[in-house]
């Protein structure tokens, strides 16, 4: 009974924080992005600086009509934004927030190799949305997503890899218990390429090719409405509190801080995860969208090259201190 | 090419990062009103005391959107004996803003300075026929009018102060040349300064 109790607990608190820190990120890049770009963001929803725009908006998609195209896949259109959003949820359960079993919603042995096949799944809503809406821009959004998948799940993988070389080890809290301090200048080659994989498999800005709007009007999304176009919207938040968590575990140490890593360790968690995310936002507004050929180019001739040196150093560094 | 590969990239994050940390450009508008300069085309106001019902607005409106109604009346004369005046009354001036395409030909052409630019804004209404304003709605933007703006420190002086000093420059040596020649005659120079 206790130990029902405590999965329940445990996943109703991913679940909160599933749908809570989107929310945060998304209005974080509303007021961050509106500031950047010498704005004020939402200054009315809620009273106070806008803080119920997202509930706002929320409300608003709620209560559109949801339509399926004539010619579409009904099955699965309808299921595409479940594919692409639940992934990103089964990833959070493994992410540990602080040391010790009580601060990861379930601790998986071979949390690396989970996290990032569970993450590649999310990929997949695009593409099912994509082909099913018997739409060409819809079919060309999503054709840009498998090409983009392809070419980013590599150095993403390199990228894990080397830190799993560095730890030994496959499960994200071994990792984390191997984790010193001088693994961030140490991994941090591989840690940027993670970062800017993850970002180009989240489709955000600058990599945003396959829902660039000025050619494919919205890519995979374009014949969405409603609740199901913000499901995906929400995929894409979550992503980003999944991706901005995953680096900062993995490159950044997660709860080891410089100071009160003991008790307050989930706090430092929380705070590389929040930096990372605003990075994320940050280099949304500061860079244009990538052509689709330089796309590519920076895969497989500047990441995917920098990952492997990565695993090199890091084999050879392996070697020299054991 | 710069000289460290991805310094434009840096540059890229630093601008937006400094815009951050500056003040935005926002005008709050329904809770604070902007604060607009002299002369933005806002409405027109009109100064109706000075309007001669010349009708020089009127005509140069591009789409006619000025309706002047006026009659003429008779002034006793100034003098005994002498010839009844006849001047303009104005009647009705009113401007369509519906029609009205804020050109502001109408300020620039009027010769004696009856047409402002106010900067006033807040008067859409619900019907398009109420956007048509009378001389007393008009009057009364004319309050709203603001100083006109200072000139520049090294700027010419405004025509008419040039024009008027000019003027009195001449006066005053003419007068002091009558006075040195002969005294019995400055009435003549007075009388035109008068």
């Amino acid at each position: 009974m206790n130990g029902a109790l405590d999965v329940v607990l445990r996943l109703i608190a991913v679940f909160v924080v599933f749908l809570a820190f989107p929310l945060l990120v998304g209005q974080a890049e509303h007021k961050v992005m509106a500031h950047m770009q010498g704005r004020l963001g939402p200054m009315h929803a809620g009273g106070f600086h806008g803080w119920a725009q997202l509930v706002a908006d929320g409300v608003k998609f709620a209560q559109k009509e949801d339509i399926v195209p004539a010619d579409a896949d009904r099955g699965v259109f309808r299921l595409a934004p479940a594919v692409a959003l639940l992934p990103y949820l089964l990833v959070l359960i493994a992410i540990p927030v602080g040391p010790g079993e009580g601060a990861v919603g379930q601790a998986i042995d071979a949390g690396l190799f989970y996290v990032l096949a569970v993450m590649g799944v999310g990929v997949l809503g695009s593409l099912m949305a994509g082909w099913a809406s018997a739409n060409k821009f819809s079919l060309l959004g999503g054709l840009r997503t498998a090409a983009q998948l392809l070419a980013y799940e590599l150095p993403m993988l390199l990228a894990a890899a080397s830190v799993a070389m560095a730890a030994g080890t496959v499960s994200l809290i071994g990792v984390l218990d191997a984790f010193h301090w001088w693994w961030v200048p140490w991994q941090i080659v591989g840690g940027a390429v993670f970062f800017v994989a993850g970002l180009a498999e989240l489709q955000r800005p600058p990599f945003d090719m396959p829902v660039a709007d000025s050619e494919i009007i919205f890519g995979a999304y374009t014949e969405y409405t409603g609740l199901r176009f913000a499901l995906f919207l929400l995929a894409e938040y979550a992503g980003i509190v999944v991706l901005s968590g995953l680096t900062a575990v993995l490159f950044l140490g997660g709860w080891h801080g410089p100071f009160g890593s003991d008790g307050l360790g989930w706090l430092w968690t929380l705070l590389k995860t929040a930096v990372l995310a605003f990075v994320v936002i940050w280099l949304r507004v500061s860079y244009p969208r990538l052509r689709e050929d330089q796309l590519q180019k920076l895969a497989w001739t500047v990441l995917i090259p920098l990952a492997l040196a990565q695993i090199a150093l890091t084999g050879v560094v392996k070697v020299v201190i054991s | 090419m710069s000289p460290i590969p991805g310094s434009g990239l840096a540059k890229g994050l630093a601008v937006t990062l400094r815009t951050m940390t500056r003040k935005t450009v926002t005008e709050q508008y329904p809770e604070a009103l902007p604060e607009l300069p002299p002369r933005s085309r806002g409405v027109i106001g009109l100064f109706e005391e000075n309007c001669t019902v010349c009708m020089l607005c009127a005509r140069e409106c591009p789409d006619w959107c000025i309706y002047i109604d006026s009659h003429k009346e008779t002034v006793p004369p100034v003098a005994p004996g002498g010839r009844e005046r006849s001047r303009n009354v104005l009647d009705r001036f009113a401007i369509d803003f519906a029609l009205c395409m804020y050109c502001g030909i109408c300020v620039d052409v009027c010769p004696f300075d009856a047409l402002f630019w106010s900067p006033e804004f807040e008067y859409a209404e619900t019907d398009i026929r109420e956007l048509t304003h009378e001389r007393d709605k008009l009057r009364e933007w004319m309050w709203t009018v603001p100083e006109p703006p200072a000139l520049d420190p090294a700027a010419e002086e405004p025509k008419e102060v040039a024009a008027a000093r000019k003027a009195a420059d001449r006066h005053a040596a003419e007068r002091r040349a009558a006075e040195d020649a002969r005294p019995g005659e400055a009435d003549e120079a007075g009388e035109d300064g008068s």
